[in-house]
């Protein structure tokens, strides 16, 4: 039975709340437990912000995870702070443009993704959260690429609809970035 | 019904709605104002009052107000927003209304800080505010049962004539889980007593919480700690899970139960037999499912987000026949897995 812990860290305004609420929906698509935790700190654009997903066969426990299975570093503190806590095997992805050191662990698959230029050069710089989001999805199938549009499309409020065919574009792009 | 995924406070909300509440009045905190905003969103479309007050305590008297009236309604705020509505709560209690309080409690004490925290719990089960009275206190440990136990409050309150408390922590509010929202029904009071107007049909009904003979006032009390006395016989309720062969019980609510969970599995995993007595309510506190577990286990931990409170009330149940260790972290800490299941082997092995 898969119980899958993914920790999304990095500063406040990449869009990680966002890219784990995408993950949520997805989750929740597919008949998946879930959780979803913000940290809610004095966080504000430039700070820093995490999130805890949960995708399970089974019910969750605690919501928070500590040691992540999937870690999704999107700036160095956050590498910093985190790559000591994932578990053995965890797989790691780092975006690789704001992140200049590689894992120090041996014991973890760490996946580099410029995600941050990427997402530049497609013309959607604030959408790097998607790029490395289509990744994971990639490496880990913690949720599949079928119907994600439609989790998408529940994740973007609604005066935000017609940014739901960029997000989609740019977790394509992730999905189909090669090292 | 459709699962969604929403914020625990959200579903306080969206069930608080649904269970016919249509006044709500609030004051913003950290880490409950998503709770406010929905109903500021919700509220004017569906005929109902949203209303910021000035401060909590104006807040806690505008519900006093409303449920003086016989209709169904809430406030909400966190910890040091909470201490302010105590003379209101207080108040309610000795003109016996029902009402909902709703407590997504963060570090303190004084301001404290924003994290979760369950450093509320005397206040909540003991009183809080002056005079002798309880609440009925709910302690949902999941977005579903944010939800599902905004509604039983609310009937629980009606049913007994007393304001009733769901207290709750920060994580509980900010995390999203799926939940399956109820039924919205259409609320009719069924309130003889409530101060609607008489339009010359009837004595004139008074609600009042002031008693100058003392006679009178030492019955009041009296009557209403009978009351209490049937809401303890019949409205404990909690969870367990893996009680039946355990020897070390841990006994813990909300986020703390969950936590807990993770950590009995470890703990199964290894060969140690735990299990959780998890209260969904503080009071009534599920004394009689302490006791008897008193019978079999070797002990029992108490998992709780405060230096250490519910403690007591294990040990009132179990007549301090077990021994009880507290595993706990404050100021917005919360154990981990790897503390409770330390907190498990150490019981387990007469470590305390």
């Amino acid at each position: 039975m898969a119980y899958t812990q993914i920790l999304i860290a990095g500063f406040g305004g990449q869009g990680i709340l966002f890219a784990g609420k995408v993950l949520a929906y997805k989750g929740l698509e597919e008949q998946k437990q879930i959780s979803w935790l913000p940290s809610y700190g004095p966080e504000m654009r430039g700070g820093t912000a995490n999130c805890s997903v949960i995708i399970s066969d089974t019910p969750v426990g605690s919501p928070i995870v500590s040691n992540p299975d999937i870690l999704i570093a999107m700036n160095l503190p956050s590498l910093d702070k985190y790559e000591s806590a994932a578990v053995p095997g965890a797989k790691v992805f780092i975006d690789s443009f704001l992140i200049d050191r590689k894992v120090k662990r041996s014991d973890i698959e760490a996946f580099y993704i410029p995600a941050t230029k990427i997402a530049r050069d497609l013309g959607t710089p604030t959408l790097a959260n998607m790029i490395i989001l289509g990744k994971v999805i990639r490496e880990t199938g913690a949720v599949s690429m079928e119907g994600l549009k439609e989790a998408l499309s529940k994740t973007v409020s609604a005066k935000h609809r017609d940014l739901i065919e960029l997000n989609m574009k740019a977790i394509e792009a992730g999905y189909g970035f090669s090292e | 019904m459709e699962k969604v995924l929403m914020k625990g406070n959200e579903a306080i909300a969206e069930a608080a709605i649904r269970a016919g509440c249509r006044h709500y009045f609030g004051y913003p905190i950290t880490p409950q104002t998503e709770i406010a905003a929905y109903m500021s969103k919700r509220m004017p479309k569906i005929g109902g009052t949203f209303l910021q007050a000035e401060s909590e305590i104006s807040a806690i008297n505008m519900v006093y107000g409303v449920a003086s009236a016989g209709l169904r309604a809430m406030t909400s705020s966190s910890s040091p927003g909470v201490s302010l509505k105590q003379e209101g709560i207080s108040y309610l209690a000795g003109c016996d209304l029902p009402a909902l309080i709703v407590n997504v409690q963060r570090g303190g004490p004084g301001l404290g800080g924003i994290q979760p925290s369950q450093s509320d719990y005397f206040q909540a089960t003991k009183g809080g505010g002056h005079g002798d009275y309880h609440l009925i206190v709910l302690a949902p440990a999941s977005v579903q049962e944010m939800a599902d136990l905004t509604v039983k409050a609310f009937d629980l309150a009606d049913k007994y004539r007393m304001p009733a408390m769901l207290l709750a922590d920060g994580t509980m509010g900010q995390m999203m889980e799926p939940v399956e929202l109820p039924e919205a029904v259409e609320y009719k009071p069924e309130k003889p007593w409530a101060v609607t107007g008489t339009e010359n049909k009837r004595e004139h009904n008074i609600v009042n919480s002031l008693y100058l003979v003392p006679e009178q006032l030492e019955q009041k009390n009296i009557e209403r700690y009978e009351k209490y006395r049937t809401v303890a016989e019949n409205e404990a309720m909690c969870e367990e899970y893996m009680t039946e062969d355990a020897d070390v019980c841990v006994v813990a609510f909300g986020i703390a139960a969950r936590v807990s969970k993770n950590a009995i599995t470890e703990a199964r995993k290894q060969g140690i037999k735990a299990g959780l007595i998890r209260p969904i309510t503080l009071w009534p506190f599920p004394k009689e499912a302490i006791r008897k577990a008193a019978d079999k286990v070797k002990g029992f931990v108490s998992v709780e987000l405060s230096m250490g409170q519910m403690i007591e009330d294990i040990r009132l149940a179990e007549d301090c026949k077990k021994p009880v260790s507290l595993c706990c972290r404050v100021g917005g800490m919360i154990p981990s897995p790897e503390e409770v299941l330390k907190a498990i082997k150490d019981m387990e092995g007469g470590k305390i």
